[in-house]
């Protein structure tokens, strides 16, 4: 199978690999996939003011895949929660020109953005009032 | 040094230069159809399928008669279990067969179960082996053919021949083995292995593809007998209608006595370079499987899967190393390796699993280069793996609760 010249690029030059820390408050973390399914990504928000101001990813998975949860951290930044909720999988698919056998790929990696916000809200919603003060 | 490296002579094989050779001339001045009795150029084509036939025979311990010239292994594993059913079978019958045998074996014995026969589909341990208490077990009146592979084409795994065969004499069932990727680099001799049908493929032993054979045996007791598949003018004692690839056939034939000449020496040099292959990724790298039998295996392959990173991934990553992975990205299953499932190895390793196939132009050189390559990418690709990550925090991954894409 050929990869388009982004896939490879993000495969190559992969952006915001890392990890952010999962027990902050400020930060939402999302593990979606299975090793059984050949696909795991960890993506990582730091949110502050409502706006995503750092990303971070780490995944399992053919170079669809790390490509598509290396696009999700860099469209992701400096978006505020709403914004970064209306990024769907298709929009990844179209942008890295995935085939029909790596769309799910990018589905992984809009659950993945959703799945980290919400990890988010939840810390937010289980303490909302510390930070303040 | 070329690049890409080729490590993947499982799949297929380059045609040797000096089988190139032998070959030409069947393609321009001599192009005879070896079935024109009448003429010259009908005997001149005869006279080298009847060469080839017997150094095709030799390598195996066969006769020359008893060689049936087919399109492809595919062809004459079905050519063997069809025709063998059909001929034994009329009122159906029973088979038996493994899970780890190829598609070309393991299809043709599903369309007979479709058709009334019943198959017993035997399992392998952890090494890719069968038990040949169990293979003596299933044995039933009504066994009509045992259909065991010489070695697997993804693990390597070789099957007991001599063991199977003498089982089979016992009981008076016929034995067919798929020897397409043992031939040459191991010792078999039908005769002392009670085989009595036994296919092969030229383009595994450096001839060209489009050809292969079916050892049927007629020269010893019991002589085995077959139902044709493709009827016509009666080529090969009626058992395979169809103009014989003249080409194809005296390079099968070159490439049969070269190995045969030279297959020792190059084992050991293949099995030497494996080991290099083995021993310089392991070095290197951690949490390392080996997929298959640890001695008793082709001398050519190493299966390995590399825990924490995805086959695909990796195979991208060593764009100047051609290698095959058990992870079915790859293919548009999204499955993984059927063979490696019947080892046991689980789904995320089997997604992990890369074969390197070995073959007669594969360098030290080049060893070299796929050991560096390999420990780079697999190290850069760890850095980036979650489940590597999870790994050396201590998590149990087998324990974790993964959410699923939906």
């Amino acid at each position: 199978m050929a990869y388009s010249d982004k896939v490879i690029d993000h495969y190559n030059n992969p952006r915001n690999v890392g990890a952010l820390d999962k027990s902050s408050a400020d930060v939402g973390t999302a593990v979606v996939g299975a090793p059984e399914c050949g696909d795991v990504m960890k993506l990582q928000i730091k949110v502050e003011e409502g706006k995503i101001v750092d990303a971070k990813f780490k995944t399992f998975g053919c170079g669809s895949a790390i490509a598509s949860s290396s696009l999700a951290t860099e469209w992701v930044k400096g978006k505020s929660l709403d914004e970064a909720l209306q990024i769907k999988n298709m929009d990844i698919v179209e942008e890295l020109a995935l085939p029909p056998v790596k769309i799910h790929c990018s589905v992984l990696a809009e659950d993945a953005i959703k799945s980290a916000i919400a990890d988010y809200k939840s810390k937010q919603g289980a303490q909302p009032q510390e930070k303040t003060g | 040094m070329k690049t890409p490296i080729y490590l993947d002579n499982h799949a297929t094989t380059p045609v040797d230069p000096r089988v190139l050779e032998v070959m030409l001339p069947y393609f321009t001045h001599k192009f005879g159809n070896a079935a024109s009795r009448n003429h010259a150029f009908g005997w001149e084509a005869e006279e080298a399928v009847d060469r080839a036939r017997q150094q095709v025979g030799a390598l195996v311990g066969a006769d020359a008669k008893e060689i049936i010239f087919t399109s492809g292994a595919t062809e004459s594993n079905n050519l063997a279990i069809l025709g063998a059913a059909q001929f034994l079978g009329e009122n159906g019958g029973h088979i038996i067969t493994c899970r780890t045998e190829h598609k070309a074996v393991l299809d043709p014995a599903r369309y007979l179960e479709s058709k009334g026969f019943r198959v017993t589909w035997l399992g392998v341990d952890a090494n890719g082996s069968i038990s040949l208490e169990e293979l003596e077990r299933a044995m039933t009146p009504d066994t009509l053919l045992v259909s065991l592979m010489a070695a697997n084409n993804e693990v390597g795994t070789l099957h007991p021949l001599e063991e199977i065969g003498k089982i089979c004499a016992d009981k008076n069932v016929l034995f067919h083995t798929d020897a397409t990727q043992g031939v040459g680099h191991m010792n078999i001799d039908v005769a002392r292995m009670n085989i009595g049908l036994l296919s092969m493929s030229a383009h595994k032993i450096y001839g060209p593809k489009g050809v292969g054979a079916l050892y049927v045996r007629r020269r010893r007791k019991p002589r085995v007998k077959l139902s044709p598949l493709l009827h016509g003018g009666g080529h090969e004692w009626g058992l395979r209608s169809g103009t014989l690839n003249v080409p194809g056939i005296a390079g099968f034939g070159e490439a049969a006595r070269l190995i045969s000449a030279e297959g020792q020496a190059e084992t050991q040099r293949i099995l030497a370079l494996r080991e290099r292959l083995h021993q310089g990724i392991t070095e290197r790298l951690g949490h390392i499987k080996l997929n298959g039998h640890p001695t008793l295996r082709h001398p050519g392959n190493l299966n390995l899967s590399f825990a924490y990173v995805e086959g695909e991934s990796l195979l991208m990553g060593m764009d100047d190393v051609a290698v095959s992975s058990g992870s079915a990205c790859t293919s548009a299953s999204l499955e993984p390796s059927y063979v490696l499932r019947a080892l046991g190895v689980g789904d995320d390793l089997a997604h992990s699993s890369i074969r390197f196939g070995l073959g007669r132009f594969t360098t030290q050189q080049e060893i070299d280069h796929v050991i560096q390559r390999v420990t780079a990418v697999v190290n850069r690709l760890r850095e980036m793996s979650p489940l590597y990550e999870m790994a050396q925090e201590g998590i149990d991954l087998s324990k974790v609760k993964w959410q699923q894409a939906h």
